[in-house]
């Protein structure tokens, strides 16, 4: 049984959620980048690994495998993780960390990810940003950071109660994208999901810190280099 | 009774853990919610879902949302035959938990706004279809009902392989949502995915068709309203 084939690029949100889970459990792998910025994802070479065309995806002794939620899941239980980062056995455990993975897809990532995607795109390609476009998704991220911290968090240390779970990394690194288009006040502004985000940074720190420079700090510097040489 | 299910059947989700339910013959008091009459905003249902969606499931004081989420956990509370959500062969459970997160921005997020565009949002606006609206999400569905066939039914009867899953279920409910509205042809024109989409309903039967319901009298209905919204049937 060989390392785990991971086909990634760190500059996406759930990638980074994925390689976190992977570095904090020593679950060896090998890194396929997939470079999202050149549309690899879509050429022949990755659509034979995977017709959806998405990332990330695992590659485990052959069976394939994309949608960090269910890789998160796979990995879980194929190389026993400590049972806080899914719990199998408590059954209303697991299920409020299933709860928060599916809600996020339409309510953290869709806004959060257009958020990221309107201003950092157009700004880099020096196109307009679509300002009421930004106004919508911002808003409608602000209502779910506020369902985050009253519903999923209230006074629970992490969204799945006392232990950091796949829910909280999953949430960090869709949230963390902001930070490279300096939006992260989006979610700073709300105290309880400060509070939170510092713990789970805290817990993570080493592995955050690994994907940084081809993750959020590679699109950080780009995009400050363009802003503030625009302003020249 | 224990269990508590809040839920409206022009909902894909609510209908999916309704038929669930039946299918799998759980005890449930039924605590319909009318989405068209505003009852999911009411202060009642706030306290019993701040996020005020539905579906949502009460056990016990317990509060569950998200349709996913609820099905795992019946799943596994009720010891529930293992084909409904696998647990013991991973590779199988991860098939289906791919599908299970992969359909919310792609069969969902598409046949949910086609619906919404075809009917919904013209009878709340007072206005007329608006077709590029419509055009825009109807475009996306043929590469998602492609996706569906060659990478999660392969040349198996159901997405988890020879038995139906939740995932299967899911599916169908969401892309039922096209039927009401006469888009149909989205899916029945894939000859792999009708058959697919047959064997889901003759499998969950009568209970498909009691979930349904309120789906089938809407497609009557609309036969009036669709054309008075300029829709062409």
């Amino acid at each position: 049984m060989g390392a785990v084939k991971f086909y990634a690029d760190l500059r996406s949100q759930p990638c980074r959620a994925v390689f976190i889970f992977m570095k904090a459990n020593a679950i060896q792998f090998e890194l396929e980048k997939v470079d999202l910025f050149l549309g690899e994802q879509l050429q022949e070479k990755f659509t034979q690994v995977h017709s959806i065309q998405r990332v990330p995806v695992i590659d485990d002794d052959g069976f394939v495998l994309g949608e960090s939620g269910a890789i998160f899941r796979y990995l879980s239980r194929k190389f026993n993780v400590a049972d806080h980062w899914y719990p199998a056995a408590d059954l209303a455990r697991q299920a409020r960390i299933d709860e928060y993975l599916h809600w996020h897809h339409t309510n953290i990532r869709v806004n959060a990810m257009m958020t990221f995607r309107h201003i950092y795109i157009n700004t880099v390609r020096g196109k307009p940003v679509k300002e009421d476009e930004v106004r919508r998704h911002k808003s409608e991220l602000s209502k779910a950071l506020n369902h985050m911290a009253l519903y999923f968090l209230k006074e629970r240390k992490f969204l799945g109660g006392h232990d950091i779970s796949v829910a909280d990394i999953q949430a960090l690194c869709e949230l963390m994208q902001l930070d490279a288009v300096r939006e992260e006040g989006l979610y700073l502004s709300n105290p309880i999901v400060g509070a939170w985000i510092g713990r789970v940074k805290a817990a993570v720190q080493p592995y955050l810190a690994e994907c940084e420079a081809e993750g959020v700090g590679m699109m950080k510097q780009l995009y400050e280099t363009i802003t503030s040489s625009s302003k020249l | 009774m224990a269990l508590k299910y809040y839920f409206d059947l022009m909902s894909q989700p609510s209908r999916a853990v309704y038929i669930f339910l039946k299918a799998n013959k759980i005890n449930f008091e039924p605590k319909p919610i009318a989405l068209r009459k505003g009852e999911h905003l009411t202060e009642e249902y706030k306290r019993v879902n701040p996020w005020m969606k539905v579906p949502t499931l009460e056990d016990n004081g317990f509060i569950l949302t998200e349709s996913v989420a609820i099905l795992r956990y019946l799943s596994q509370k009720y010891k529930l035959p293992e084909h409904w959500y696998p647990h013991s062969d991973l590779q199988k459970q991860a098939r289906i938990d791919e599908y299970l997160h992969w359909q919310h921005l792609n069969t969902r997020l598409q046949a949910a706004m086609v619906f919404q565009h075809k009917l919904l949002i013209p009878v709340a606006k007072n206005e007329k279809i608006n077709e590029k609206k419509v055009q825009r999400f109807k475009a996306e569905l043929p590469k998602v009902i492609a996706h569906i066939e060659t990478y999660f039914l392969r040349d198996q009867k159901f997405i988890g392989g020879e038995d139906i899953s939740v995932a299967d279920l899911l599916a169908a409910c969401e892309l039922m949502q096209l039927f009401p509205v006469f888009e149909e042809d989205v899916y029945e024109s894939n000859l792999k995915i009708k058959a697919w989409m047959e064997r889901v309903r003759t499998t969950l039967n009568p209970y498909f068709d009691e979930g349904h319901a309120i789906t089938y009298r809407t497609r009557d209905s609309y036969k009036k309203i669709g054309p008075s919204l300029g829709a062409k049937l």
